[in-house]
């Protein structure tokens, strides 16, 4: 078996690849429910990450032609970011059990050496009383996982605030085939 | 019984967040043990990047006609699943400074030249064998202000998708006998010593051009299998 190549920093400098384009994934044509999923990224002292990236990623609707089912958007001064994506539906897990709607959602910026993963969830959603995923995380940072309607913006808008270090720290996951 | 991919990775040969030498770290890195999460569909699965979406930018050596300052190089290798099996198809995404050691970019203000022939942006697409090659020329190190005459050894940065969310990776590509790779903190915050020279490229002087540029050899090895992009991972048997 191989071993994986080492993760090293996106560093602050990663715009050229980040075309403001890639944060609209109705971009190509997609057709189903548009929503906004935006918030801001924040580090252990309360300011704003205003050189971090977001991407998101969900596996429903099925990636196309018309659906690249991932998006990123760089974060700007005030740390915020902003995606379009089409609202995603339930996946299914291996024993027919679905998991509630979902995004998953990694973080790059200077001073991570490695991507942070996260889900965000929505609010609302009658499968997140089920899902495996939230279930397993301990109540108190469950809500860290869960976007809420903007009640500022439009209905379809959802603010995901993203905290990388101390009060409110965000649910970061590691994923793999646990043994 | 196959074994497992997408294992969790091998000690030491990943970096943790925290590191007390890279300062960026102090207040980005999370406070908490993260969270074992075994991977379901959406880790699975991955995003499709159809080239039609995302033009090919192979030679990054010349921009709108004019050649960029310095030394020309050839990058190409092979990008390969856990199991050894080349992921094709794969697009990978390379950005870096140009020659004097300066993005194009706002916020860079280092004080070296910008170069009108260098943007320092590349797209390329492994081929059926998981190999990429594209052009582009030697990087320049640059000050980094993280300490007392801290500079960044030469480095292009990689991003990869493979086939699976799980499989994504940002890393760096070094050159091979820069005496900046012992004092960098972003490289030493890997502890495993093999792992660190993997992200060395080696001269190859097959995949050197002659009388026109040097060749140097960088694989990598993405979580999880080999294959393209139209296999569902973690189906088989």
């Amino acid at each position: 078996m191989a071993t994986p190549t080492t993760s090293q920093t996106i560093g602050p400098f990663f715009h050229f690849v980040a075309d403001p384009a890639m944060r609209d994934l109705t971009r190509f044509g997609a057709s189903g429910r548009r929503i906004v999923v935006h918030g801001r990224v924040i580090d252990g002292a309360g300011a704003p990450v205003a050189d971090g990236c977001v991407e998101t990623w969900q596996a429903v609707p099925a990636t196309s032609e018309r659906f690249p089912g991932w998006g990123r958007c760089a974060t700007d001064a005030a740390g915020r970011y902003r995606l379009i994506t089409i609202a995603p539906g339930p996946t299914e897990g291996r024993d027919g059990r679905p998991y509630a709607p979902h995004l998953a959602v990694t973080v790059f910026a200077r001073g991570l050496l490695k991507g942070l993963h996260t889900r965000c969830y929505f609010d609302g959603e009658p499968l997140n009383r089920t899902d495996p995923v939230l279930a397993s995380i301990d109540p108190a940072r469950r809500a860290t996982l869960i976007a809420a309607p903007d009640v500022t913006e439009a209905d379809d808008h959802f603010r995901f605030d993203i905290r990388l270090q101390g009060a409110g720290e965000t649910v970061f996951f590691e994923l793999a085939e646990w043994p | 019984m196959s074994e497992p991919l997408f294992r969790p990775p091998p000690p030491g040969t990943q970096p943790d967040y925290k590191c007390a030498a890279y300062g960026s770290t102090a207040k980005r890195a999370p406070d908490m043990p993260l969270v074992r999460l075994p991977l379901t569909e959406t880790e699975r699965r991955g995003p499709l990047f159809p080239p039609s979406h995302y033009p090919l930018i192979t030679d990054m050596s010349k921009t709108e006609g004019r050649e960029a300052l310095g030394e020309r190089i050839i990058v190409s290798g092979t990008v390969r699943g856990e199991d050894g099996r080349p992921v094709a198809q794969t697009m990978i995404e390379l950005w870096q400074a140009n020659a004097a050691g300066r993005y194009h970019h706002d916020h860079d203000d280092h004080d070296a030249p910008l170069d009108s022939g260098f943007r320092g942006e590349g797209r390329v697409f492994t081929d059926d064998d998981g190999r990429y090659r594209f052009v582009t020329i030697k990087p320049g190190a640059y000050p980094w202000k993280n300490h007392k005459n801290a500079w960044r050894p030469n480095h292009i940065h990689f991003s990869l998708f493979g086939h699976a969310y799980a499989s994504r990776l940002i890393t760096q590509m070094y050159f091979p006998g820069d005496p900046l790779l012992d004092v960098d903190p972003i490289y030493q915050a890997i502890p495993d010593e093999a792992a660190r020279r993997r992200l060395v490229a080696e001269l190859d002087l097959e995949l050197t051009q002659p009388e026109w540029a040097l060749g140097y050899r960088f694989d990598i090895v993405l979580r999880g299998p080999g294959g393209t992009p139209f296999e569902r991972h973690g189906e088989v048997a």
